[in-house]
């Protein structure tokens, strides 16, 4: 190979930028994993912040906290700051981090884009959230208020908000787009000789199909905001009857990207599962090949069962009963991933450290959020929960359940590989049992609430609610001061406290990035291993 | 699973640290801070987005401009030619997404919200003389006609199908390394892409003073207009890109065997073309 390669490729340590400058100019993998992470933890913090305030508002009925506006403001960043800037990032992270290490490659196939795919991000956060500011300068009426689903009429009609969160998902959207299609030609193209693609870590599955997903659904949430954007300020009526059009239109393009989106947030720490509970069961992976099938089919259904967010939006019978059944037919390979991984623990050495502490409360709460999805993918009984509380709780053991649960599993785990120092043992398992019994406290009340009647995005509700949602209310305080001790574990061990960790760190594990020292040096693989 | 310690010696391209997709992201930042204030009637909004504008402009020249000097200085192999190709496909793909979710309005429009309205009692009609009729003439109540099909958009359809002809050509050349023919057929399909604009942007012009189809004029005009306009945002693109080249290749850029950048564009190309076609057919002809 040609020395000029070495020169402009592996360019000498002295002359990188130092700083600041480093983290804005990086191309390198893991610099911009760490970018993504870090990101993902803020976005984290500030939309519990939003999360802390609504059930302070709701502590007790009558309470004059907040404005019924800035309540709706609150919900609706919370939504958007939990799904799009601390999910998504924090996933997108761990790819970064971790696919080039565990398929062997130099570095993501195309590193600036991976940079500038970060950089949109903090953008499109500060578009979001810039409205509260040019309120106090007079301009508008603060962000967006219409709930994450940002439905028509009400988004049509609302505030300036609406127009800063529809740029922001723009730049949200370019930048998942170049992420996804940088993941995808990164795994297609990058893997070292002998890393045939059905001997990837299920990790790198898992990821690969979110990009696929990413790929096909977001695009159509990008042309129905250009679409709001339109019909707010140019005089279309795409969802307006007044002109010919029809307000559910906007469900059917939300949705049609928020159900795969769903799948885009569970599935890449449904692969962080798989990686972490071989390890602690000291038993390889069961069904590998089940679980990647399974990951097909649910990308596969996870298209087109969209509608059964709108069983009270007016569909006929025939589409009702279609999106029922295809709805109640994704828990087949979902309930098959269920059993992949009950069936590697099976009779395995187990231990409980930190990580598999948190896989396997996600096995359990996410089994809850999947159980109660087939209550509400019931079109019948859906017109008594839908937008209620049980459909909060639903998604939240879904969602925190699952992807939150299993990110924070994946930061335990990998922690000590990306800093070279353990966390605090004792602490994780503090924190692993306040989160247990702070998030059945607030969520599994308001399964009850909402089957009470109680529905969602309301500041204030009647009296029957009030004792239920002080419990709700007490939980989510416990859940959050909980989070703090994740906080600390990490900031301790990036600041070189704790034990030194050993290049395979927990005695289980394997794959590639644990051959590796810890924390790796900044370039690996310049000469690709083969695989075995 | 075990790495053996044998290595590979092949070495993959990573590019030495940026400063302009971080620059390039924060320009965007501005342009939306600025369309969003300039949509709600804040003035000072268009500034803001034009300095956005000339730092993207900025940013994204100086970007290429390193990416072509990687290119030309050889740091480009087969390893690197196959991830851009790869990445390029996969773009495409996520702009036949962006296409199929219009063409997939315009289905919805015409086979369910206005069928669906006008199966209504007829005291709820959504404006006088509503009908359900597609194209559906909308709330405007001025008289309304659409684009006849086989007169400009028709001309249109030849143009585009010819330069996606010009372009093959011109590909040919390049492979047998004729510069002079290259250019010409290049120049050909930049200057057939060109007059198809001037005859959209025709066309565009009478449909709002002469035809009554605008954007306001219900979802017909809304839908036709962001169809054609996506469409034609995408053939001015490719007519820059075209451009640039052009301009690459009379300063003598590429060879035979190496010019993805080429291909790339004239892959955005044919797709564009691919997309004409499917307009025409549903939006202007049936
Ligand atoms: C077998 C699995 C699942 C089934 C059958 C299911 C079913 C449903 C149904 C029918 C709804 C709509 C209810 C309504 O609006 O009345 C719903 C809402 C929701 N689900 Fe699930 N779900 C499943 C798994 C998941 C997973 C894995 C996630 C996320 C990781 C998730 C997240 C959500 C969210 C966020 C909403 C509410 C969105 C909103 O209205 O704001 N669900 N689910
Ligand atoms: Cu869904």
């Amino acid at each position: 190979m040609s020395s000029a390669i070495t020169d402009l490729g592996h360019h000498h340590a002295h002359d990188e930028p130092k700083g600041l400058a480093r983290w804005l100019t990086t191309t390198n993998h893991k610099d911009i994993g760490i970018l993504y992470m870090l990101f993902g933890l803020t976005m984290f913090l500030l939309g519990g912040v939003f999360a802390e305030l609504i059930r302070v508002q709701l502590i007790h009925p009558a309470n004059h906290l907040v404005t019924p506006e800035v309540y709706n403001q609150i919900i609706t960043l919370h939504g958007l700051v939990m799904v799009f800037g601390a999910l998504m990032p924090v996933t997108a992270g761990f790819a970064n981090y971790l696919i080039p290490m565990m398929i062997g490659a130099p570095d993501m196939a195309l590193p600036r884009l991976n940079n500038w795919g970060f950089w949109l991000l903090p953008p499109a956060a500060i578009v979001l959230v810039l409205p509260f500011i040019l309120k106090l300068f007079g301009i508008g009426n603060g962000p967006v208020d219409t709930g994450w689903t940002m439905y028509a009429p009400l988004s049509v009609q609302g505030g300036l908000g609406v127009d800063f969160a529809i740029f922001a998902i723009f730049l949200l959207g370019a930048s998942s787009l170049m992420a996804s299609i940088n993941i995808v030609v990164t795994i297609f193209n990058l893997r070292a000789p002998g890393m045939a693609l059905m001997k990837m870590p299920l990790f790198v599955w898992s990821w690969l199909m979110t990009s696929f997903l990413l790929i096909a659904v977001f695009p159509a949430l990008i042309a129905g905001s250009a679409m709001l954007l339109a019909d707010r300020h140019f005089g279309t009526h795409f969802f307006s009857a007044a002109g010919g059009g029809d307000p559910v239109l906007w469900e059917h393009l939300f949705w049609f990207f928020g159900h795969p989106e769903v799948y885009i947030l569970l599935f890449p720490t449904a692969g962080i599962l798989s990686q972490i509970l071989p390890t602690f069961a000291r038993k390889p992976i069961f069904g590998y090949r089940a679980q990647v099938y399974s990951y097909w089919a649910i990308a596969a259904l996870s298209v087109v069962v969209w509608a059964h967010h709108m069983f009270t939006s007016g569909m006929p019978v025939a589409g009702q009963l279609y999106f029922m059944y295809s709805t109640m037919l994704i828990s087949v390979p979902l309930a098959i991933l269920f059993f992949c991984w009950l069936a590697t623990i099976w009779k395995g050495s187990l231990t409980f450290e930190t990580p598999m502490l948190f896989a396997l409360g996600y096995i359990v709460l996410f089994g809850i959020g999947g159980l109660t999805g087939l209550v509400l993918a019931d079109a019948v009984a859906d017109q008594q929960y839908h937008n209620s509380f049980f459909l909060v709780a639903h998604f939240h053991y879904a969602l925190f359940g699952g992807p939150i649960m299993g990110v924070i599993a994946g930061v335990y785990y990998w922690l000590p590989k990306i800093t070279g120092r353990m966390y605090s043992e004792r602490l994780g398992k503090l924190h692993f049992w306040l989160t247990m019994i702070g998030f059945n406290i607030t969520f599994m009340s308001q399964f009850f609430l909402g089957v009470a009647g109680m529905p969602r995005r309301i500041p204030d509700y009647a009296l029957q609610f009030a004792p239920l949602n002080l419990v709700s209310s007490l939980g989510a305080f416990l859940l959050g001061a909980a989070q703090l001790i994740l906080v600390y574990n990490i900031a301790r061990a990036w600041a070189g406290y704790g034990q030194p960790a050993t290049s395979q760190v927990w005695e289980g594990a394997h794959g590639l990035e644990f051959t590796l020292p810890s924390p790796p040096p900044h370039h690996t693989f310049d000469e690709q291993p083969v695989i075995a | 699973m075990s790495a053996n310690t044998a290595a590979t010696t092949r070495r993959y391209f990573v590019p030495k640290p940026s400063p302009y997709p971080a620059l390039l992201s924060f320009a965007i930042m501005l342009l939306a801070i600025g369309l969003a204030l300039r949509v709600n009637g804040y003035p000072a909004g268009q500034w803001i987005a034009w300095v956005g504008l000339a730092s993207i402009v900025f940013a994204l020249v100086r970007w290429l401009g390193n990416v072509i000097g990687e290119s030309e200085g050889g740091f480009y192999h087969k390893w690197e030619d196959r991830s851009f190709r790869l990445g390029m496909i996969w773009f495409i793909i996520s702009e036949v997404v962006l296409f199929a979710t219009l063409f997939g309005v315009l289905f919805y429009e015409r086979n369910v919200s206005v069928p669906w309205l006008a199966s209504l009692d007829t005291h709820f009609t959504p404006w006088p003389h509503f009908a359900d009729a597609w194209p559906t003439a909308g709330p405007l109540g001025k008289s309304f006609a659409t684009v006849n099909p086989w007169r400009i958009p028709a001309l249109n359809t030849l143009l585009l199908l010819s330069s996606g002809a010009t372009v093959t050509r011109a590909h040919h050349w390049l492979k047998h390394d004729r510069r002079g023919a290259l250019i010409f057929w290049l120049a050909a399909t930049i200057l057939l892409g060109v007059i198809f604009l001037v005859l959209q942007a025709n066309e565009f012009y009478e449909a709002y003073t002469e035809l009554g189809l605008t954007l306001g004029s219900g979802v017909y005009g809304a839908t036709f207009f962001a169809l054609t306009g996506l469409h034609g945002f995408h053939v001015t693109v490719g007519v820059v890109m075209l451009t640039a080249i052009l301009v690459r290749i009379v300063r003598g850029h590429f060879d035979p065997s190496h010019h993805f950048a080429f291909e790339a564009v004239s892959w955005y190309w044919h797709f564009v073309d691919v997309v004409w076609m499917l307009l025409f057919v549903f939006v202007y002809w049936l």
